[in-house]
This record gives structure tokens, sequence and C-alpha cells, in this order.
């Protein structure tokens, strides 16, 4: 009926359901046919705005890149559409600018490095030519010490050349700490090799700094320092050299120069004397030696005088030209000495100059006179010869001829001598007349020399002036030089005091954290150690505790396999006084006595479960036992035989009734047909019943047989086929033969459990099967196989124990259904 | 022991039915003489009666165990 509802509401829904979709399409139709255009339009709308945001996006991102990439990274598949619109984005721009980055600091590092090199430069310089002004006594040992303040002054502007580059992007920030704390170690640096390592390496690569190794550089700059250093002594000890020299041949030159102007200066006051002094003739002649020994020593004396100012020339040409040389060199400690060397030329020149001037006014002065001395020689000898010639006779030495000469002779001497006087006072005339013009002369000659003098001497002077100017000029450099480089210095020293600190403190930090890396380093291997140590302990203490466990197990193993024994002995005693008491139960449970159709085993069971106080099995099967049958008792085998006999003939008379047939009607029929009804009393039953055998009497025919042959289970499994009313009429006499059953099939089990320990288990296996056999009646030589089981088979037996009791009930339980 | 209960009710029918018969002859006798003026068809009418429900007691009483009564409840 509910199915017939069902299909009818389905059919009327169905029909609705075709009925509602046509009225619901008249209507959408009716719906768009009244306002189409609304719908059309408001579709419209909206693709229109999605089309143009669309388009805008594409747009907007072919402009921008960035907006594009803030879309393709939000919106899921974006890229793809740009993609398909625009193309692959553009990538190379993010490449160039990462380039351009990376070039800008190795440009500005450079253009720092460059200034630090300039400044480096010029600071060298000064420093190496303030060392020079300071030093201008031209020792060694003030030089060297500048020369090292110069070489630490240098370090630090090295040290500063890197600073800068510090801050400068991080991946030089290593390699510049890296060098500085290289220079810091090195305490060798000169300006040089700042200067010369920009120089040397291309602007854009740092990294040549970082490869270029401290030992390398160490000794690249310790190389160039002696190279200074050899150059500087060379050129150093070149310039004293020829100073000495130039100064040796100077003041030789001087001394023999002086010794000429002595010399001249004698010989001129000599002549002087010889010329005016009136001196008696002997010592005339001696003054006329002494003079000529003056002259001829005036003549070695300039000539030495002019040997040695050319080798003084000479040398001091050769200084000059080493000082050029080593102007040429260039380089910066040289500087003061060749100032010097050139101050000391400068005035050996001077001094030279100046002894020369004396010694040539000494000779002109000495010229005068001698062309005095030769003027009065002359006028002498033509005296002499005038003399001579007007009288012959007469000797020159005409003052001591006072007797000796005639009147002749002394007229014509006056005669001459008036004669002479006339031409001389002609001549004086005339000289008096030429005296304007001579003097004139003379004052032109004497004005050019004078000029020519003059000019000589302004030209010297100029020179020495200059010269001096270009001294003073360079030693104030060098003064302004040293001045510069002491506050260079000052400043330097901060910076350095700073540079220091920080290194102090990087240093610190580098401590620390080596310190706690080491000490790491360190606690682990201590560890480890430990640890390892510990282990080796471990192992060889389980060694020994494992041979002494296996020691003390074999010792306690023998222990207990006597112990065993005993309890084993001990087992066995309890085990026979266990089956004595199981076999009493037996007897009891076959027996019967004579009024009473059961007797109670109570008592036997107590019996088994005082015999049995440890064995659990046979507890648990002592236990096991039915209430009934303790307090009770069962029916022995015969008493339901007979029970059943008696019972036949009721069964017999309601075989017919059951649930649906059990009216008077039925009952009648039924006890018709148990009258006139005949089977087998006996029928034994077939090992496999089939429908027709499951007929009652067949049944209680079969099971006649199985009883009659002691087979009490195959007649309760017979019986408990029965249906119906008669199921009804042999129940108790079906729960009775269960009872008896499941009693009788533990009493065997219990049996079983408790024989002798003894370990075999083929007996056992044996055993087992003997269990499971259907009920027989038993034999003797069966039971001392049944004896030689073991004790320890107890949990197979009892499993199969419960097994076969279960499955007996079940099927009982099943049949009853 | 189930196998007297028959026995038992087969004994109890017996008794109720001879009850009922007889109660139901008496009945009969009673009215049939009292109302009906000695007719004989309540006197059967009466042991008819009686045995009928002698009979129908009977058949109740041995079916009863196959019968579900009020009282228990039956599971679904």
């Amino acid at each position: 009926m509910l199915r017939a509802c069902l299909r009818g509401a389905n059919a009327t829904a169905r029909n609705n359901c075709r009925r509602n979709p046509l009225t619901s399409v008249q209507h959408c139709r009716h719906y768009t046919a009244g306002e189409t255009s609304g719908a059309t339009k408001v579709v419209a709308a909206g693709l229109l705005t999605v089309s143009s945001g669309i388009g805008g996006t594409i747009l907007y991102a072919k402009w921008d890149h960035k907006f594009r990439a803030a879309v393709e990274k939000n919106v899921p598949y974006s890229d793809l559409l740009f993609s398909l619109a625009l193309g692959p984005s553009s990538q190379e721009g993010l490449p160039i600018k990462k380039q351009t980055e990376l070039a800008q600091p190795p440009s500005m590092m450079d253009k720092q490095v460059k200034a630090s090199k300039a400044k480096s430069e010029k600071k060298v310089k000064e420093a190496a030519e303030s060392p020079a002004k300071e030093s201008s006594p031209a020792t060694t040992q003030p030089a060297q010490s500048i020369e090292e303040a110069s070489v630490e002054a240098t370090h630090i502007i090295s040290a500063i050349g890197e600073v800068p580059s510090v801050p400068a992007p991080c991946d030089t920030e290593s390699a510049a700490v890296k060098e500085e704390c290289k220079e810091c170690h090195d305490h060798k640096d000169t300006p040089v090799t700042a200067v010369v390592h920009p120089n040397t390496e291309s602007p854009v690569a740092m990294e040549p700094l970082k490869e270029r190794p401290v030992e390398e550089v160490a000794a690249r700059l310790a190389q160039q320092d002696q190279e200074e250093q050899d150059i500087l002594a060379s050129v150093s000890a070149s310039l004293e050299e020829s100073l000495a020299s130039s100064a040796k041949t100077t003041l030789q030159a001087i001394g023999a120069q002086e010794a000429a102007l002595q010399a001249i200066t004698q010989h001129t006051h000599k002549l002087k004397e010889a010329m005016e002094a009136e001196v008696p003739p002997q010592e005339k002649s001696a003054q006329w030696k002494d003079l000529e020994a003056a002259l001829a020593n005036r003549t070695c004396a300039m000539n030495d005088a002019s040997t040695a100012l050319l080798k003084a020339n000479e040398t001091l040409g050769s200084l000059k030209s080493v000082i050029d040389k080593s102007k040429g060199l260039n380089i910066a400690a040289v500087h003061p000495l060749v100032l010097a060397a050139e101050e000391n030329l400068h005035n050996m020149i001077v001094d030279l100059d100046k002894v020369v001037t004396k010694v040539q006014s000494a000779e002109s002065e000495a010229k005068i006179v001698s062309q005095y001395s030769e003027l009065v020689n002359e006028a002498k000898q033509q005296f002499q010869r005038e003399v001579s010639s007007l009288t012959p006779e007469i000797q020159a030495n005409w003052k001591g001829l006072t007797g000796k000469l005639s009147a002749d002779d002394l007229n014509a001497l006056i005669a001459h001598a008036h004669r002479r006087i006339d031409q001389l006072n002609r001549e004086l005339a005339e000289q008096r007349v030429r005296e304007q013009i001579h003097i004139d002369a003379a004052l032109e000659q004497q004005k050019l020399e004078d000029q020519k003098a003059l000019e000589k001497a302004v030209n010297t002077t100029l020179q020495h002036v200059k010269e001096e100017a270009r001294l003073e000029q360079e030693r104030k450099l060098g003064e302004l030089r040293e001045v510069m480089e002491a506050e260079m210095r000052t400043q330097l020293r901060r910076q350095a005091a700073a540079h220091t600190d920080h290194v102090q403190d990087v240093l610190k930090v580098q401590e620390h954290e080596l310190r706690a890396e080491a000490e790491q380093v360190l606690s682990s291997k201590m560890l480890e150690q430990e640890t390892r140590y510990r282990q080796l302990n471990q192992e060889q203490l389980d060694n020994f505790t494992l041979d002494m466990n296996t020691a003390y197990a074999r010792l306690k193993g023998m222990e207990e396999a006597i112990d065993s024994h005993v309890v084993a002995e001990e087992e066995a005693r309890k085990a026979h006084q266990l089956w004595l008491s199981v076999e009493a139960l037996n007897y009891t449970l076959k027996t019967t006595d004579s009024d009473l159709p059961t007797i109670p085993l109570k008592s036997a069971a107590e019996a088994v479960r005082d015999s049995c106080h440890d064995n659990d099995f046979a507890l648990a099967l002592a236990s096991a036992l039915p209430e009934e049958s303790l307090h009770r008792g069962v029916y022995s085998e015969a008493s339901l035989r007979a029970r059943f006999n008696s019972l036949r003939s009721l069964a017999r008379r309601v075989a017919l009734i059951d649930e649906s047939h059990n009216s008077l009607y039925q009952y009648f029929l039924s006890y018709l047909q148990a009258a006139l009804l005949f089977e087998d009393e006996q029928k034994a039953p077939p090992t496999q019943l089939s429908r027709e055998d499951l007929d009652p009497f067949k049944l209680l025919s079969y099971a006649s047989y199985c009883l009659e042959h002691g087979d009490l289970e195959l007649a309760a499994k017979l019986v408990n086929q029965l249906r119906g009313e008669t199921r009804r009429v042999v129940e108790d006499w079906l729960t009775e033969a269960r009872l008896t059953l499941e009693t009788r099939f533990k009493t065997p089990c219990a049996r079983c459990s408790k024989a002798a320990p003894e370990r075999n288990r083929a007996s056992s296996m044996f055993h087992k099967d003997s269990c499971l056999q259907p009920w027989k009646p038993r034999e003797d030589g069966q039971r001392r196989e049944v004896d030689r089981t073991t004790a320890r088979d107890l949990g197979l037996v009892s499993h199969l124990v419960t097994h076969s009791a279960t499955a007996l009930f079940t099927v009982g339980n099943s049949c009853w259904r | 022991m189930s196998e007297k209960q028959l026995g038992k009710k087969v004994d109890r029918c017996l008794a109720d039915g001879a009850i009922k018969l007889g109660t139901g002859l008496g009945l009969g006798i009673v009215f049939s003489v009292l109302f009906f003026k000695r007719h004989t068809w309540p006197i059967s009418f009466g042991s008819g009666a009686g045995l009928g429900m002698a009979y129908a007691n009977c058949q109740n009483d041995l079916r009863s165990h196959y019968l579900l009564h009020k009282s228990e409840k039956v599971g679904l």
C-alpha cells in the first residue's frame, strides 16, 4: 500500500513537474519577451565594463612594468594573459640596474682611491721635503729618523687611503677591512704601495687588492724601500764625496789663491820698494834677487792658484753634475742632501769667486806696478843707452862717477841733459796738451773697464744673489713643508689614534669571537673524549657484567633444573592424587543408587578440588561443573535410557503438533497417527541426516538405537532435531542428557590434565584425540596411555575442552531455533 | 518434567470438560424445567455450550504455549 501511495505520488509529482517547467519557461519567455531590452542592456554594459577594465589594465601594464609585476604577483593567471597580449615581461631592465649599481661603488672607490693617492703623493713630497728642510746640516741620523717618521706618516696615509673604502659596498668591505688588518700587522707600508696599487689596478675590479698577498706587498715595499735606501745612500755618498772633494779643492784653491795673493802683494811691495827705495847698490842686488825670488814665487803661486782653481772648478762642476743627477732622480729623501750640497756649492763658489776677484784685483795692481816698474826700467834703460851712447866709456852706474868724468863728458852730459830736459819739456807740453785727451781716453777706457768689471761683478753678485734667493726659497719651502708636515703629523696621529682604537675594538671583538669558538671546539672535543672514555668504560663494565650474568645464569639454570626436578616430582604426586579423585568422580558418575536417579557429585567434586588446589586448569574444570550436577547430581546413562523409552510413546503421540497445528482435532489426528503408524524400534542413524530423516518417528528410532549402543551424545543430537510439541515434551530429557554429557565430558579431560609430568608430546597428542572421540566404552589400555600426559599441555587441552563444550552447546542452541 | 506437562494438561481438560458439561447440562435442565417448559433443546444447548466451552478451554490450554500473551513483550 505504501508503495502504491508512493507510485501515485510520483506520478502526480511527475505530472506536476511536466506541467511546471512549461509554465516556468512560458513565464520566463513572457518575462524576457516583456523586458528583453533591459536585460540585454545590463549584460552589454557589464561586458563593456569588464572588457574596458581588462584592456586598460593591459595597456597600463605595457607602460608601467612595476604595475605589471604587481598584477602578475597578485592575480593568479594574469601573467599568461599579459604574455599573450604584451609578450614576455622585460626583465632586462633589472640586471642593468644591478650592474650600474655594482659599477657605481667601484668607480666611487676608484675616485676615492685616486684622491687619496694624490693627497698621499703631495703629503709624501712634503713629508720628504720637510725632513730635508730640517736636516739642512745634512746629517744622516736625523734624516733616517725623519725618514722613519715619514714612513709612518705615509703608512697612516695609506691606511687613510683605504679607510674611505670601508663604508662602501659590502662586497669590498671585507676586502678593505682585510687590507686594513694586513696593514695594521704590517708596519712597512709606504705610500708608494697605496699609490702603486690603484695605479696598477683596473678601476672596476677592487678584487686584485684582495688577492695580493701580504708577503708580496711587504716584499715589494721592502724592496722599494731598500732600493730607495740604496739610492739614497749612494746619492748621499756621492754627494758627500763630491762635496768633500770639492770642498778640499776649493779650500786648496782658496789657499792657493790666497798664497798667490800674498805672493802678488809681496812681489808688488818688493817691486815698489825696489823702485822707490834708495838703497846702497849691494842691497839693491839683494833686493833685485829678492824681487826675482818674489816674482818667481808669485808666478809659482799664480800657477798653483790657477791649477788649484781649475781643479776646484772641475770638482765644483762635478759636484754640480752630481747634484743635478741626484735632483734628476726625484726621490724625496734625497732633497735635503741635495739642498745642502747646493748651498755648500754656492758658498764655495762664492768664496772662490771672492778670492779670485781679490787675486785679480791684486793682479791688476801688480800689473800696474809692474808696468810702472817696466816703464821705469825702460826709462832707465833708455837713459842708460843715451848716456852710454853719449859717453860710451862711462859705466852705467854714473852716480859714483863724479870724479872720473871729464869736462867734455860733463858738458856732453849736461848738453844731453839739457836736450833731454828740452825734449822732456816738449813732451811734457805735448803731454799736457794731450793730457785731457789722454785722460779722457783713459777715463773712457777706465769707464769701459769699470763697466765691464761692474757688469761682471753685477753678474756674479746677481748670480750669487739669485742662487742665494733660490736657496733661501728652498729653505723656506722646506721649513713650510716641515710645518705642514708637523701639522699633518698631528692630524694623522689623531687619526691613527682613532684608527688604533677602532682596530683595538675590532681586535677585542674578534678575540672574543675566536675565543668563544675555540672554547666551543675545545669543549666539544673534551666532551667527545669524555663520552668515548665513558663509553669504553661502560663497554668494559657491560662485558664483565655479561660474563658474570652468563655464569650466574648457568648456575641458576642448574639450580632451577634441580628444583624443577623436585617440583616435577611434587607435581607428579599431585597429579596422581588428582587422577585418583577424578576416577572417583567418574565412578560416581557411572553408578547410580537404587532409590535416587541421580547422585550429587558434590563430594566427589570437592575431593577433586582439594586435590588440585594448585592446578588452575583442573580447578577451573572442577568449578566449571554445573551447579545442578553438584547439588542434584546427574542422571546416569541407564536412567536416561529408561526415561527415554518412557518418553518415546508420548513423543510419538504428539508428533503432528507444532505452532500452526495445535487444535484438539490435530491432537486427535496425531493420536490416531501414533496408533496407526509403526516404525522400527531401533534404527541405525545414517552419517548424514537428510530431510526425510527429520521425521520424529525416525529420529526417535535413531535415538533409541544410539542409546542402546551407548552413544548418548548422538542420541542427544538426534533428539535435538525434534520440533514442535515433541520437542517440548523431550526438552527436559534433553537438558538432563546435556548435563550428563557435560559432566561426563569434563572428567576425562580432567583426568588427562593431571597425569605424571612427562615430557612426551606424542602421548599428549594421542590423548587429545582420545578426548575428542565420541564416547565409547573405555579400555584399560587407553587409561595407561592417558596417564602419560604432561602437566604442560594443560593449555592446549583446556582450549580443546572449552571449544568442544561451546561447540556442543551452540549446536544445541542453533538446532533449537 | 516436560513430558508430564501434557498429561497434566489433558487431566485438566478432562476435568474441566466434565465440570462444564455437567454444569451446562444442569443449567440446561434447570432452564429447561424452569423456563423452557421441559424442552430438550436447553439441555442440549447447555450441555453443548458446556462441552464447547470445555473444548475451547482445552484447546486454549494446549495452545497456550504457542500464543503470545498480552503481558509478554515481544521484540520486533
